[in-house]
């Protein structure tokens, strides 16, 4: 009796606990929102630029968070490791990148675009040569192993692939070359955006879209949707599971080469430990969109990068919070852990059953 | 070439039948590693550090571990049947991965590989080819050869001969990577000549090295005639127990004593061994027993540490002005209060994005802590300082500096291991590990989840919370960048590494973990690069850890392995290291 009493109270408290978490939230990101639109600091230009500058960002997550979304739907597991696959495209991106600035190829634009083709391709096949190393050593062995297993396996991987790029590259931050034609200003009316963000874009959405058509319409990935749903039966209608799996690693290690690429000519910015905060991010973003799902991670990548391009200045800087760009992946993790709490279905809804967790 | 060509000739009749292509793809595995060993920097980190003073570096020392395994591996499947067949097949593996070495020192004379790796330096293929620049392209591929075929002739030996060379060859590792804690007592008693005529500053001398391979090879001998283990396990428990008690004794005297006889470095070290000892215990509760993998665990680390601080602090930002002691309470109070703040929510979330959601509150806490937001009241990056220690003393005193810590942090560390002993065998204890193993089943026989997992998880924040308080104590200063996601990482690591659930697990997974890299500065950048290699083995090859606890080894198994298993390994798991038999009892 005493016992039941007790349980009743923890569910009240943990609901009124709930409710006022969410009060709070929605309470911040209201007041904040009207307090700094009324108090009119930024014109409409300035949330243009912001509004610009996510879309970037967000098909950059998109791009990294589809690893996660196909892995996931193949084998509930978070390929932790993912964002430091990512890191080694944007590395070999990078030395791709000095190689061709040193012959001269990024000065005009159809040698600097034909340059960037050769760096995403450089990027893909170091991100795909990693991501089937990882999968061979440390995944394949367990995949029969309890869901705590892998994922720590994941992280030993992750760990694994940071240091040795810092051992052999060191701790410095590598600057990707400019090219000169990406930083102008593109024609493009509200965004302000430059050509490279148009790149990033342009890229980020053929690719997905080529993606989307793959796994939807031709045979292989037909056969990884149907290891997905169901791996016993799929391996039964004569599918082969392994190659199924090893492909899906293959095809979201070759988008975050891409990505790697383009967050490199976007930030211009490289360094052995890049990965694994914006792996956390495009896994936030693939969870947003409903793991599993492979529109769910275009649309979640995009929904997280404006809320951290925007979200600081639109919901913070009104209550007069100082640096609040310091304060962007606070927003993002919070983020993070709302829809983790509140809706770990996502957005369009996951498209995994959950019984292995 | 020519000079590892000729044991193959020689084989070359014997050819038929040969796994060929087992030895190519080790040959190839082999090489792989000792080409990244050097281009990652171990080789070259460790080439300043001796092994064998004069003799062979610890760098060295990998290059011919690697030949030696993989010659060893390579000679497994023939020993049986032929033994120089066995040897032969580790020459050539052997000689296969010093070609790879080979291979680098040439490309790297020829193209500049520093453009990419910054390892490839001169200095690096000095070292490799024995400072003979190109036409000391053969010295690796020889070194190899040697190394393999010793590896190949070690596994071709009976098993009463090669046991005890292994554990030679193990002790001379250990005692010329450890020697120091030897050598720095007894340098201040009579037997500094001894001292100085074993060791070097660094490694062992060359007669140190002998006489240090002669005797463990000796006592491994005498080990498996009088096979001690056994007699003593077959003893009565009253007996046994007479016999353990005074090496217990001894040990807690060892322990007690240390780092007064050590000096300040290495009461350092051990502080922060005990310091890891404590957070380990904490993540015990909540990741070994309930099985919550928190990757935010730095998150209660940081309130404790905070809190100290703030309630203690001599600068601007101190709030009451405590004593060390009076604050320490608040720190574990703030930390479970913090924990249950964060649980509450997410504690209903699915195994593996709570990993996540832990990780994300974590990376909050540190980005708060650091941001001009808090600035005014947590110090932003400056943090907070003029934290004074637990025991103020004088500087001269016998407990001034990290010898005190050494002692708060390992009191702190036993009061919470007997706690979580006592924990484990309890009521609440079996529900988390019912948890553990099955969430619906644990709440079908009547337990409440949210209410259990809220206990594991504030507990394991009240003793992360602590830890922060001691470490404030031992640093006297808290900045945002000593919250780090590797810390969080760095714990769980000595958790899982240990053995989920077990308290001597813990322990030894802090001592090899945390000590080992302490002790070895030129290690630090490395120390992630071996975490993330222990993760992944002791999953792949050993997911119940190094010292595992009873359940927890059945349950990281599939049913499958389980049936694989000797009955007597579930049963009596705590006696692992005998009922292997022969093999196990002297390695």
């Amino acid at each position: 009796m005493n016992q039941r009493r007790l349980d009743r109270l923890t569910d009240v408290a943990i609901d009124v606990f709930m409710w006022a978490f969410r009060a709070i939230i929605i309470l911040v990101v209201v007041v904040g929102s009207a307090l700094t639109l009324l108090g009119g600091k930024y014109t409409v230009d300035d949330w243009f630029e912001l509004v610009g500058r996510g879309i970037s960002l967000g098909s950059i997550y998109a791009l990294i968070a589809l690893g996660y979304t196909m892995v996931y739907g193949i084998l509930r597991m978070i390929n932790f490791a993912h964002g430091e696959i990512f890191m080694g495209g944007a590395f070999g991106g990078y030395f791709a990148a000095t190689a061709l600035a040193s012959a001269g190829a990024l000065s005009d634009v159809i040698s600097g675009l034909i340059a960037i083709g050769i760096m995403i391709m450089v990027a893909m096949a170091v991100s795909v040569g990693l991501a089937m190393g990882v999968e061979r050593v440390a995944y394949r062995p367990l995949r029969n192993a309890p869901p705590l297993v892998p994922l720590i396996s994941a992280i030993g991987a992750s760990l694994f692939l940071q240091y040795t790029a810092r051992g052999f590259f060191g701790s410095g931050i590598y600057a990707y070359p400019t090219v000169p034609f990406l930083q102008a200003t593109a024609p493009i009316p509200l965004l302000n955006l430059r050509w490279v963000d148009v790149l990033v874009i342009v890229t980020a959405f053929t690719m997905m879209g080529g993606l989307y058509l793959f796994v939807m319409r031709s045979r292989v990935g037909t056969a990884i949707r149907a290891v997905s749903e169901d791996k016993g039966t799929s391996a039964l209608m004569g599918i082969d599971a392994n190659r199924a799996i090893v492909l899906t690693f293959i095809i979201g290690a070759a988008l975050a080469g891409a990505a790697g690429v383009l967050y490199g000519l976007t930030f211009r910015q490289v360094f052995f430990g890049m990965g694994i905060y914006l792996g956390i991010k495009a896994f936030t973003a693939a969870v947003l969109g409903g793991i599993g799902n492979v529109p769910g991670a275009l649309l979640g990548g995009l929904f997280l990068g404006l809320i951290e391009a925007i979200g600081p200045t639109l919901f913070l800087s009104g209550f007069g919070v100082p640096s609040v760009t310091q304060l962007a992946p606070v927003v993002a993790f919070t983020m993070l852990v709302l829809v983790l709490v509140f809706r770990p279905s996502g957005i369009l809804g996951e498209r995994v059953t959950r019984s292995r967790v | 070439m020519s000079a590892a060509a000729q044991p193959i000739d020689q084989a070359a009749p014997a050819l038929a039948g040969w796994p060929l292509r087992r030895l190519l793809r080790l040959g190839v595995i082999g090489g792989a590693i000792a080409v990244y060993l050097c281009l990652v920097g171990i080789v070259p980190v460790f080439a300043q550090r001796a092994l064998i003073v004069h003799v062979v570096s610890i760098g060295q020392a990998a290059l011919l571990m690697t030949y030696g395994v993989f010659g060893y591996l390579a000679g497994r499947p023939m020993a049986e049947g032929s033994r120089p067949r066995a040897a032969a097949a580790g020459v050539f593996v052997g000689a296969m991965t010093g070609a790879f070495l080979t291979g680098l020192a040439l490309v790297g004379s020829v193209v500049d590989l520093r453009a990419v790796f910054l390892n490839a330096s001169p200095e690096l293929y000095d070292l490799l080819t024995d400072g003979l620049g190109t036409s000391g392209a053969w010295v690796p591929i020889a070194t190899g050869a040697v190394a393999g075929g010793l590896g190949g002739v070690l596994v071709g030996l009976p098993v009463g001969a090669r046991n005890p060379l292994l554990v030679g060859i193990g002790s001379l590792i250990l005692f010329s990577l450890f020697g120091g804690l030897l050598r720095t007592p007894m340098l201040v008693t009579p037997l500094a000549g001894l001292a100085r005529f074993l060791f070097g500053s660094d490694g062992l001398t060359v007669a140190g090295a002998i006489i240090v391979f002669v005797s463990s090879v000796a006592i491994a001998l005498i080990d498996r005639r009088v096979k001690p283990r056994q007699r003593v396990n077959a003893m009565p428990a009253t007996r046994r127990r007479a016999l353990v008690a005074p090496l217990v004794i001894l040990l807690l005297v060892v322990v007690l004593l240390f780092p007064l006889a050590m000096g300040d470095f290495f009461a350092q070290v051990i502080a922060t061994i005990a310091l890891f000892i404590l957070l380990g215990l904490g993540l015990n509760i909540t990741l070994g027993l309930a099985g919550l993998l928190d990757l935010g665990f730095v998150a209660f680390y940081a309130v404790g540490a905070y809190t100290v601080a703030l309630l203690t602090s001599n600068s601007v930002l101190g709030l009451a002005h405590l004593g060390f002691w009076e604050a320490v309470p608040f720190a574990i109070i703030f930390a479970m209060l913090f924990a249950l703040f964060l649980g509450l929510p997410i504690l209903r979330i699915r195994g593996d994005y709570l990993a996540i959601a832990t990780l994300g509150f974590g990376e909050i806490i540190r980005l708060l802590a650091g941001s001009d937001l808090l600035k005014g009241i947590l110090g932003g990056p400056q943090g907070i300082v003029n934290i004074p220690k637990p025991i103020p003393v004088g500087p001269n005193h016998w407990l001034a500096g990290p010898v005190q810590i050494y002692y708060i942090a390992l009191a702190f560390a036993a009061v919470v291991a007997f706690v979580s002993w006592r924990l484990r065998a309890s009521r609440l204890g079996r529900s988390w590990m019912a948890i553990r193993e099955d969430e619906d089943v644990a709440e079908g026989m009547g337990i409440n989840l949210v209410q259990t997992k809220l206990l594991a998880y504030m507990l394991g924040g009240g003793f992360a919370g602590l830890a922060g308080a001691i470490s404030v104590g031992l640093v006297g200063s808290v900045f945002p960048t000593s919250i780090q996601l590797q810390l969080s990482i760095n714990v769980v690591a000595i958790v899982i590494v240990g053995g989920m659930g077990s308290i001597p697990g813990v322990i030894l997974g802090a001592v090899v973990l945390v000590g080992l890299p302490e002790m070895f500065r030129e290690f630090t950048d490395y120390r992630l690069l071996f975490y993330g290699v222990a993760l992944m083995a002791v999953m792949i090859y050993r997911p119940e850890g190094l010292l595992p606890s009873r359940v927890a080894r059945r349950e990281l198994h599939t049913a499958d392995e389980l049936l694989d298993m000797d009955d007597a390994d579930l049963l009596a798991p705590e006696e692992l290291a005998s009922p292997h038999g022969e093999e196990g009892s002297s390695a």
